[in-house]
C-alpha cells in the first residue's frame, strides 16, 4: 500500500488552528502512509497539481485529502485523482475545517483531532477497492408538478428540446396564481397578456400531455425510473367536445363564491375560471353540483357526462420537476386586521382581481361591501411576514406588489389617497427603486413607515377606520379609508403528502429544501426530482422563470443523455459465507435483495447503499462497498489508538 | 487534565450535514468527539460500538435523521434505534453505564441541537469519568 496524505491550510481556516505541520508529521507514522504533505490551498491550481505530481512521482495507490467538507470539494479533488490515473475509490476526502478548526478554539485539541479523523480516513482508504460505475437506463420523460407560470415554463423549456412532458395541474385549468394578476411590476405589462400565449402553446404542443383536476398520487422508483401514478378526478365535460357556448352555465341554478376571484363573485356548478383557460373547456364542480340535469339539456354538443368517474394514469418517467406554488397566509389568522370579517379589508389577490378588466368588478375601483367608488385606500405591508407569531421571513414581492398596486389606483383614480404601511421597503431587483420612487413620486402614494394596530368599521359611514403609527412623524394617525389592502406573505403549496411521497427534504416551513443554497439551486435531495418557483421560495415572476429554465436544463442533462452512472458503492455478496437466513432480505428498505439458489443476491438498481444489511448479517456475507465490516472496525481502532 | 475519547457515528445526509453547518456558522462545542461519518445509522451495527468501547472509548454518540420520514434510507434510523437500544441493555449487563452510548436525531438544518448534545454528551462522559480508568 502507498498511500499519501494531502493537508489543506485554507488560508488560515484550517491552519490558523490546527498545526498542520504536526498533522503531516503524524500522518507519515500512519500505517500504509508514504508520503504526506500540507499546502496553502490544495483546491487552487497548483495544489490540485501537487496532489497529481506526487501520485505520480510516488506512485501513491491511494489519497486522503483532508481539507474543507466534502460536500463543497469531493469532486474537484476526485477529478485530480482521476486525472492522475487512479480509481476515485482510492481516495477519501475528509473535512478538518468545518468539522474541526472551524468549531474549536484549543489549537492543540483541534490538532489532535485533525490526526485522528485523518487517521480513519487512512484506515478505511486501506480498504478500499476500485469498482466501475452501474449504467442504467433513463426514461426521456419529464413529470412536472404544478401548472402555473414555474410549471409551464419547465414543460414548455423541455419539450422545446424534444422531451416529452407529463404536466400535473390540480385545479381545472393551467395558469396558476398569475392568471389572477392584473399587471405585472415593476415594467406594468399585464399578466394574461404575456401568459395566455404561454398557455396555448402547452396546450397545442405534441409533446406535452396536460392533466387538469389531477393529483400525483403515488411515486416509486428512482432517477431515471420513476413510475407516477396520478389520479384525475371527473371534468364532467369531454374537453373535445365542449364548444365554449357558455349554454350550460347560464341554466346552471347552482351559486358558490368563484375562488378565481378569491371569492368576490359568484359562479355556478358548470364553469370555467377564466374565458383563456387551458384545457379550453367547462368544468363541473362535483361537490356543488346537484345534478339537476338542467345543462345536460342545453348543451348543443352532449359534451357534459354527470356520471363521469376518477381516473388512474400510470406512467413511467425519468425526471420530475416540483413547481407547486405558494398559496397567501390565510388572513384570518392576523385576527387584528379583521379579514375575512370585514368585506372591506381584502387581501392582495382580491385587489387583483378588482384591478383586472375580467375581474368582478371589469376594473372599475369599486369596494366588495357595498360597490362604493374608492377613494381612499390603505395598504398594509408585511402581514403575516417578518412577524415572529406568524411567517418569521419576508415574502420577498409584497413590497414590489403594493406600490404596483398603489400606482394602478392612482392611475384608475387620479384623485384618490393611496397610503402604504411599511417596515422596510425592500425593492432590490432591476428597475425595482424607480419603480417605487414612481409610486411615491409620481404618482404621489403616502408611505408611512409604521405599523397598524387596529381597524374597525365606522358604523355610520361604513368606512374602514385604520389607527397606526407613524414612526418617523412619532405620532399616531387615523385614516377612514374606503379600502384596505393587505400584502399577505406567501406560504408554500406543497402538501405534506407529496413531500412524504417524493422523499424530499424540505424547511420549516415546508418550502422544498435545495441541495445546495449556491452551487445547486435547482435539485432536490431526491437525484431526478427538480424544484422551480415559489416551492422553493417567495419569489417574483421572473425569478420563477429563471429558476424553472433551470430546472428543465438540469432534468434535459440527465434525461437527453439517455443513461445515468450510478455509484456503484452497493452491498455485495460473498456467495461462500452466505448461508441463506433472509434476516438482510427483511431490513432492505428497497426490496432489493431476493435469493438465488439458497444465497442472497443484490439488485444493482435497486439497492441505495445504505448498509443496514451489513450491519444485520449475521455472517458477515453481505458488505456494503468500502464501507466493509472490517474497514469500520479498523477506522474506529484508528480514531483511538493513532497516538 | 484528562480529556474523554468519543466517537460518534454522524450518517451523512442529517447529523453529519448539521455538523457542516455548525462548521460554516462557526458554532464551537467540545472537541473530544471524533466524528465518523457513516452512509446512515443503520449501518452502525452492535459489533462497531463494542468494538469502540473495546479499544479505549469512553462514549459512543450517534447522529442520525429525524424518525419516522426523514431518512434517506427510509428507515435505517428505526433500526439503528433498536440496536442502540438493545446495546444499552447489554452494557448495563457488562457494568457499564448505559449513559455511554447515546442516540439522537438531528436534522442538517439542526446545528444548534449538534452542539448542544455533543456539548451534553461531552459533559456526561467527563462526569462517569475514563471507561475503566484506562486513560485516567
Amino acid at each position: 500500500m502507498r498511500l499519501g496524505v494531502f493537508v489543506c491550510h485554507c488560508g488560515v481556516n484550517i491552519a490558523g488552528t490546527v498545526n498542520v505541520k504536526k498533522v503531516v508529521e503524524e500522518a507519515l507514522k500512519m500505517p500504509g502512509v508514504v508520503h504526506a504533505e500540507d499546502y496553502i490551498y490544495l483546491c487552487s491550481q497548483p495544489g490540485q497539481e501537487l496532489i497529481a505530481k506526487a501520485i505520480k512521482e510516488k506512485s501513491l495507490d491511494g489519497v486522503v485529502v483532508a481539507a474543507c467538507a466534502p460536500s463543497l470539494h469531493y469532486e474537484t479533488f476526485a477529478k485530480v485523482v482521476e486525472g492522475a490515473g487512479l480509481s476515485r475509490y482510492r481516495y477519501e476526502m475528509v473535512s478538518i475545517r468545518e468539522l474541526d478548526s472551524w468549531v474549536h478554539i484549543d489549537k492543540e485539541a483541534a490538532t489532535d483531532k485533525a490526526i485522528r479523523i485523518i487517521a480513519a480516513a487512512v484506515a478505511k482508504l486501506a480498504g478500499d477497492r476500485h469498482y466501475d460505475m452501474i449504467k442504467m437506463n433513463v426514461v426521456k420523460k419529464l413529470l412536472v408538478i404544478g401548472g402555473g407560470i414555474a410549471g409551464i415554463t419547465a414543460a414548455l423549456t423541455a419539450a422545446r428540446m424534444g422531451i416529452p412532458v407529463v404536466l400535473v395541474e390540480k385545479s381545472p385549468t393551467i395558469g396558476g396564481k398569475m392568471a389572477m394578476l392584473s399587471e405585472t411590476f415593476p415594467t406594468l405589462d399585464c399578466a394574461q397578456c404575456i401568459l395566455t400565449p404561454l398557455m396555448a402553446e402547452v396546450a397545442r404542443h405534441p409533446l406535452i400531455k396536460i392533466y387538469t383536476l389531477a393529483e400525483v398520487e403515488d411515486v416509486t422508483g428512482s432517477v431515471g425510473n420513476f413510475r407516477v401514478r396520478i389520479r384525475v378526478r371527473p371534468r364532467g365535460v369531454k374537453v373535445e367536445d365542449c364548444r365554449l357556448c357558455g349554454f350550460c352555465e347560464r341554466v346552471c341554478p347552482v351559486q358558490v363564491p368563484n375562488e378565481f376571484n378569491r371569492g368576490l363573485n359568484k359562479r355556478k356548478a358548470i364553469y370555467i375560471p377564466f374565458p383563456q383557460a387551458i384545457p379550453s373547456a367547462y368544468a363541473v364542480d362535483f361537490e356543488h353540483c346537484t345534478k339537476c340535469g338542467l345543462c345536460l339539456k342545453v348543451c348543443p354538443t352532449k359534451a357534459i357526462d354527470l356520471e363521469m368517474r376518477s381516473e388512474v394514469i400510470e406512467d413511467v418517467v425519468g425526471a420530475i420537476v416540483i413547481a407547486t406554488g405558494y398559496d397567501l397566509y390565510p388572513g384570518s389568522k392576523v385576527s387584528e386586521y379583521r379579514y375575512g370579517i370585514q368585506n372591506d379589508v381584502i387581501d392582495s389577490l382580491q385587489f387583483e382581481r378588482i384591478l383586472s378588466v375580467q375581474g368582478p368588478t371589469r376594473g372599475e375601483m369599486r369596494r366588495p361591501s357595498d360597490g362604493r367608488p374608492i377613494k381612499r385606500i390603505v395598504f398594509i405591508q408585511c402581514v403575516g411576514s417578518r412577524d415572529v407569531n406568524h411567517l418569521p421571513y419576508c415574502s420577498k414581492v409584497c413590497c414590489m406588489y403594493t406600490a404596483k398596486h398603489a400606482l394602478l389606483f392612482k392611475e384608475r383614480v387620479p384623485d384618490g389617497e393611496a397610503y402604504v404601511f411599511y417596515i422596510d421597503v425592500r425593492a432590490s431587483g432591476k428597475g425595482f427603486e424607480e419603480f417605487v420612487k414612481r409610486a411615491q413620486e409620481e404618482a404621489g402614494v403616502q408611505y408611512i413607515k409604521g405599523r397598524v394596530s387596529r381597524i374597525y368599521k365606522d358604523r355610520v359611514t361604513g368606512d374602514v377606520v385604520v389607527e397606526g403609527f407613524d414612526l418617523l412623524l412619532n405620532r399616531e394617525i387615523v385614516i377612514k379609508a374606503d379600502l384596505v389592502v393587505l400584502a399577505l406573505g406567501m406560504v408554500p403549496a406543497i402538501d405534506r403528502g407529496l413531500v412524504e411521497k417524493l422523499k424530499i427534504a424540505v424547511d420549516q416551513y415546508m418550502f422544498v429544501s435545495e441541495v445546495h443554497p449556491k452551487l445547486r439551486p435547482v435539485e432536490t435531495a431526491v437525484p431526478g426530482v427538480f424544484v422551480a418557483g415559489a416551492a422553493q421560495g417567495p419569489k417574483d415572476i421572473p425569478e420563477s422563470i429563471a429558476q424553472s429554465m433551470a430546472a428543465a436544463a438540469k432534468a434535459a442533462e440527465l434525461l437527453l443523455r439517455g443513461y445515468i452512472e450510478k455509484e456503484p458503492i452497493i452491498a455485495e455478496v460473498d456467495r461462500d459465507r452466505c448461508n441463506g437466513c433472509r434476516i438482510c432480505i427483511s431490513i432492505c428498505p428497497y426490496d432489493a435483495i431476493e435469493l438465488s439458489e439458497g444465497r442472497a443476491v443484490v439488485n444493482e438498481a435497486k439497492c441505495e447503499g445504505c448498509g443496514a444489511c451489513t450491519a444485520a448479517c449475521p455472517v458477515g456475507a453481505i458488505q456494503l462497498r468500502n464501507y466493509r465490516n472490517e474497514q469500520a472496525l479498523k477506522m474506529i481502532e484508528a480514531v483511538l489508538t493513532v497516538r | 487534565m484528562w480529556r474523554p475519547r468519543i466517537v460518534a457515528f454522524f450518517c451523512k445526509w442529517c447529523a453529519g450535514a448539521a455538523a457542516e453547518v455548525a462548521g460554516v456558522s462557526r458554532m464551537h462545542y467540545d472537541p473530544s468527539v471524533i466524528p465518523i461519518i457513516v452512509p446512515c445509522t443503520g449501518r452502525v451495527s452492535p459489533e462497531m460500538v463494542m468494538h469502540a468501547f473495546l479499544n479505549g472509548a469512553d462514549g459512543v454518540l450517534i447522529g442520525g435523521c429525524h424518525t419516522p420520514n426523514d431518512c434517506h434510507y427510509i428507515a435505517g434510523n428505526f433500526k439503528a434505534f433498536k440496536r442502540i437500544y438493545m446495546l444499552r441493555k447489554l452494557l448495563q449487563q457488562a457494568g457499564i453505564e448505559p449513559e455511554r452510548l447515546r442516540i439522537e436525531w438531528i436534522s442538517a438544518t439542526e446545528a444548534v441541537k449538534l452542539v448542544r448534545v455533543v456539548n451534553e454528551f461531552s459533559e456526561t462522559i467527563r462526569r462517569l469519568g475514563p471507561l475503566g480508568g484506562k486513560h485516567a
